[in-house]
């Protein structure tokens, strides 16, 4: 293994991390200020991944449909918060768990039947179909540069919002003590409704800027549910700077990771398990040991 | 939690009971399968509450131990023999005790939502090293040729390749666990526990190691999840990392909430609740063509569940007629991360 | 063939001979997946088979078929119990299923004890027709193990000296990559010439993050590689491996015949020119297999795919058994002799059974060419699944 590997290696593990970025900030707020666990985060980011399918087809373009698909889903988030989210607040996590549980069933079978089981490509833009090359073999695709750029930016909106507007403020003042906001003559309601479907937009979001480079097909939700979650207790529930943090630790320990445990392929641990059969497992040993340290996550507070 | 008359509960328990042990009566092979299946996530279930209800502690990661305990029996079996109850049994709980104890230690530390995660994380690390690895078949699962017997020297007593046999087994097994955590909970460290649930604060404040009474109560748990996993795996011989999955630890979970949480009658009742409607939505005549979709009708179902059965089936019908009460599940429910 | 073929004919006309008495219908149970990632896999199997029977006037061996059809959802531990209704409960006389290796495992288990008729339209898990092999348990589809065999026979004979393997590290993916390296073996010792496996990188199962494998691959440099990915991830590794610059780097990706099986749409340009083995080819120059894609067409309005074959076959096969004994599932020794002895004229070329029941079949080399697999040569004429530890036949 050489440095260049290791180099390139670390550039696909910042890449995936800030999509995963993307995709857990939504997550974590709805968590942090509303104490709402939404399994159905994936189901969202599998919508926003379908819309950019239908969407570039009808438009043409992969710009129009991110434009047309993000305020669609900001729509179905707010459906969606008063249908049954609205249901769950003051109800313990268990019972968010499972009603969410319930809507991921629901969302997969819709996709199946509004559009079916095929996968799907959708177009990259024409000026970004290109490669810039890295190593006389390997070149990096223009488009998963733009999409790094693109999370970049929307993290620097949410910081921006968050420390600075004053949605943002009530945010932070929720997130540390949802008492005090309802104290203060907030109006709760209306405040978590616009959490709800902001959380729910960005999912949809990072679900549209990926499409052309990752494609559409049933299951790519709960692809992203499971991982999305770790990236949130790693960072600490609440914490946009924590989700990013543990985002990009995510990603580089994938790519990083994997890569050193697969030059150990010929290590067998016992008669059937090899090392690299333990790529997988890493990760949530990573989560696991992020929690026995620090039992909130790394930017949480502790209860 | 909510209160039970004792005589009703005993009373509905009876009337589970003998409409299972009847299976055979009303439909063979298939009929058993089913109600052995059951008698299984019935006690699964309970081994949740004993966590969710009384503890309160939302393990997401419950199916691990339920998991170890089928691919315990399966590296444990002889390949053409049948293993021994009095051995298999022992050794199959001891490895799923070991394996609450040391994952337990860790994972009882954190509380609230962290905990739903912490052990999240470990059920999935499971899951991948059954998955990928090819201890016991990996991703394609394996089979348990000859299913357990139970035997003294060379007298066969139980033998499970009798259906009915496992069902009666599995009969008597839930109703030895049930026995066992009503006297558990009515027992000084059952009424600690409790106490943990309403408030950690208290109790710690009282000089209880707080730690240690919840770490003991996992163990119990993992344990009594572990003699699900093993009847599980007697049931056809064949097991698959799936078992280990978060899908399976969500379905326990519902079939606690569904039966009702913090009493022991409502993980039976929920669980033989929610394989019946499993049962019917795979009923074509019923359903119609939603049968292909039925997953559509689980996912409804849940919902339902969630919205207008707060106390589960058993608390619906307890506190019927009574005004609504502020339950201590309200109380606690501030405990936002 | 012909006289098969004559017998169906016969049985055509058999209804007017039964009108009055009536027996009774003939259960096949279909355990497929209706739902989920794999639902379009039995959504063709199940077609296709319509199709068969349709043909048929859905009349088998003088008796009328009757499907019972669920879903598999694609989840082993509940496969045991959903095979248990269909036999136990559904009473069906022939079993069919499933997609999914972990739900064959689990639905043999049964079979076996139950000693039910059983016909597989896809999985390929090697240990059904290898050390689980049973007398009622037959395969329409393929092995893991077979697929992968011919590429690594093609590679080798053209002299490719360093291979590198990447698939889904799972069950199908870890026995396709095996028969890769037994052909390229093969391969190897017939030519005389040298090469060697340099790396094999296993991908956790369903992931698709396959930036870091690519640069480990492009860092490596192989003359050529051999994948096992489907559905959306084949998609995604082909357009990933041509955003990579792989496509025009010397490196040769290749893979079993699934990494581009009803995906090229999706796939589009990156997906030209790359070549596979496959038991099946849309462009198979034979009569039947015009005849089957045309009729597919007409009847459900879309292309034919291998999966569409595998289940016109799961039925040719189940048409076989019952004509033997004249509809009478009773005489289940007879219909499995004759399921066993079966040589079909499927759009795949000639089809028979190995002693294991599973498909002696051509292997083909095939080439996209503008979004269709197109057949290039026979690749491996015949070929067998070694069954390795089947004790029967």
């Amino acid at each position: 293994m050489d440095l260049t590997l290791l180099l390139i290696q670390a550039l696909n593990g910042v890449q995936y991390g800030l999509l995963l970025f993307l995709i857990a900030s939504g997550l974590t707020i709805v968590f942090g200020i509303m104490g709402v666990i939404n399994l159905a985060h994936g189901s969202f980011y599998m919508i926003g991944a379908y819309l950019a399918y239908s969407l570039t087809a009808w438009t043409g373009h992969i710009f129009w449909a991110v434009l047309l698909g993000a305020p669609l889903a900001a729509l179905l988030g707010l459906v969606v918060e008063r249908l049954f989210i609205v249901h769950l607040y003051h109800r313990d996590h268990l019972q968010q768990v499972l009603l969410t549980f319930g809507l991921i069933l629901i969302f997969n079978e819709v996709q199946s039947i509004i559009w079916g089981d095929d996968p799907h490509s959708v177009a990259k833009p024409e000026f970004l179909e290109f490669s810039i090359p890295l190593t006389d073999v390997q070149s990096y695709p223009a488009y998963n540069l733009f999409l790094g750029v693109v999370c970049l930016a929307l993290a620097g909106v949410m910081y921006w919002v968050v420390q600075k507007t004053r949605l943002g403020m009530r945010i932070r003042a929720g997130s540390s003590n949802p008492e005090m906001i309802q104290a203060l003559g907030i109006n709760t309601k209306v405040l978590f409704a616009t959490v709800f479907s902001i959380g729910v937009t960005m999912a949809a979001l990072a679900g549209l800027l990926a499409a052309p480079e990752r494609s559409v097909y049933p299951g790519i939700g709960e692809q992203v549910l499971i991982i999305s979650f770790v990236v949130v207790v790693i960072g600490g529930i609440g914490s946009i700077k924590g989700a990013f943090v543990g985002a990009l630790m995510i990603g580089l320990f994938d790519s990083l990771g994997s890569t050193i445990l697969r030059s150990m392929d010929h290590i067998e641990l016992v008669s059937g398990l090899s090392v690299d059969n333990l790529t997988s497992v890493t990760i949530y040993a990573l989560m696991a040991a992020i929690l026995l340290w620090r039992p909130a996550g790394l930017y949480g507070r502790a209860q | 939690m909510v209160t039970i008359p004792r005589l009703s509960a005993l009373l509905v328990l009876a009337a589970v009971v003998i409409g299972l042990a009847l299976a055979p009566v009303y439909g063979e092979t298939y009929a058993i399968k089913v109600a052995t299946r059951m008698v299984v996530f019935a006690i699964f279930a309970m081994s949740l509450d004993l966590l969710l209800g009384y503890t309160g502690l939302v393990s997401f990661g419950h199916a691990a131990f339920f998991g170890i305990a089928a691919y315990s029996l399966q590296i444990f079996s002889p390949e053409y023999e049948a293993a021994n109850l009095l051995v298999a049994l022992p050794v199959v709980l001891g490895v799923t005790a070991a394996a609450g104890a040391l994952i337990g230690a860790l994972v009882v530390r954190t509380s609230g939502i962290y905990f739903i995660m912490v052990t999240l994380a470990f059920a999935q690390m499971l899951f991948y090293f059954f998955h990928d690895s090819q201890i016991a078949g990996g991703s394609d699962g394996a089979y348990i040729w000859v299913k357990p017997v139970l035997a003294l020297g060379q007298t066969v007593l139980l033998d499970f390749e009798s259906r009915e046999t496992l069902l009666w087994f599995s009969i008597a097994a839930m109703l030895a666990v049930y026995a066992l955590l009503v006297v558990l909970l009515r027992s000084p460290f059952g009424q600690v526990i409790q106490g943990i649930k309403v408030n950690e604060h208290r109790m710690r404040a009282l000089g209880y190691d707080t730690y240690r009474y919840k770490l003991v109560s996992f163990v119990i748990s993992a344990t009594v999840a572990g003699l699900a996993g093993f009847i599980f795996a007697c049931i056809d011989g064949y097991v698959a990392p799936e078992l280990l999955g978060w899908h399976e630890s969500g379905v326990g979970l519902v079939m606690v909430i569904l039966g009702g949480m913090g009493t022991l009658l409502g993980p039976i009742v929920g669980a033989v609740a929610f394989l019946g409607v499993e049962e019917l939505a795979k009923e074509r005549a019923l359903v119609g063509p939603l049968a292909e979709n039925f997953q559509i009708v689980i996912g409804v179902f849940v919902i339902a569940v969630v919205l207008l059965l707060k106390n589960g089936l058993v608390g619906t019908l307890a506190g019927a007629g009574k005004p609504p009460a502020p339950t201590p599940e309200d109380e606690t429910a501030g405990d936002k991360s | 063939m012909g006289a098969a073929a004559g017998a169906g004919a016969i049985a055509g006309f058999a209804p007017t001979k039964f009108a009055i008495a009536q027996p009774a219908k003939v259960r096949v149970g279909l355990l497929l997946p209706y739902s989920g990632t794999f639902a379009r896999i039995g959504e063709a199997i199940t077609n296709a088979m319509v199709m068969r029977f349709a043909q048929a006037k859905d009349m088998m061996g003088g008796r009328e078929i009757e499907l019972v059809k669920l879903d598999s959802e694609a989840a082993p531990p509940k496969a045991t119990e959903n095979t248990s209704k269909l036999v136990n409960s559904e009473k069906v006389d022939v079993l069919v299923g499933p997609v999914h290796s972990g739900v064959a495992m689990a639905m043999a288990k049964i079979a076996r004890e139950e000693g039910v008729i059983t016909v597989i339209p896809n999985a390929g898990a090697d240990q059904i027709t290898g050390p689980l092999c049973a007398p009622n348990i037959f395969r329409a589809s393929f092995s893991n193990w077979q697929p992968g065999y011919p590429m690594g026979r093609v590679l080798a004979e053209e002299g490719k000296k360093r291979v590198a393997l990447c698939y889904w590290n799972y069950g199908a993916g870890q026995q396709s990559a095996q028969g890769f390296k037994d052909g390229y073996a093969d391969g190897l010792k017939e030519t005389g010439g040298d090469g060697e496996i340099v790396k094999e990188i296993g991908v956790p199962f369903p992931d698709v993050e396959f930036q870091s494998v690519l640069s480990e691959i492009a860092a490596l440099k192989p003359d050529a590689v051999y994948t096992f990915f489907a559905g959306g991830g084949a998609v995604k590794f082909v357009k990933d491996w041509a955003a990579a610059g792989l496509k025009d780097s010397g490196i040769e990706l290749t893979g079993a015949g699934f990494l581009t099986e009803g995906v090229t749409e999706a796939q589009g340009e990156a997906a030209e020119g790359l070549r596979t083995t496959l038991h099946y080819a849309d462009t198979l120059d034979n009569e039947v297999n015009k005849i089957f894609r045309r009729n597919y067409k007409e009847m459900w309005g879309k292309e034919a795919d291998v999966y569409g074959v595998q289940g016109y076959d799961t039925a040719e096969l189940i048409r076989i058994g019952l004509e033997a004994v004249d509809g009478d599932v009773g005489a289940k020794d007879d219909m499995i002799a004759a399921m066993a002895g079966a040589t079909i004229d499927s759009p795949r070329g000639p089809l028979s059974l190995s002693p294991a029941h599973n498909p002696v079949q051509n292997f083909y080399l095939r080439k996209v060419v503008n979004g269709v697999n197109t057949v290039e040569r026979i690749a491996v004429e015949a070929l067998a699944d070694p069954a390795k530890g089947c004790r029967m036949g």
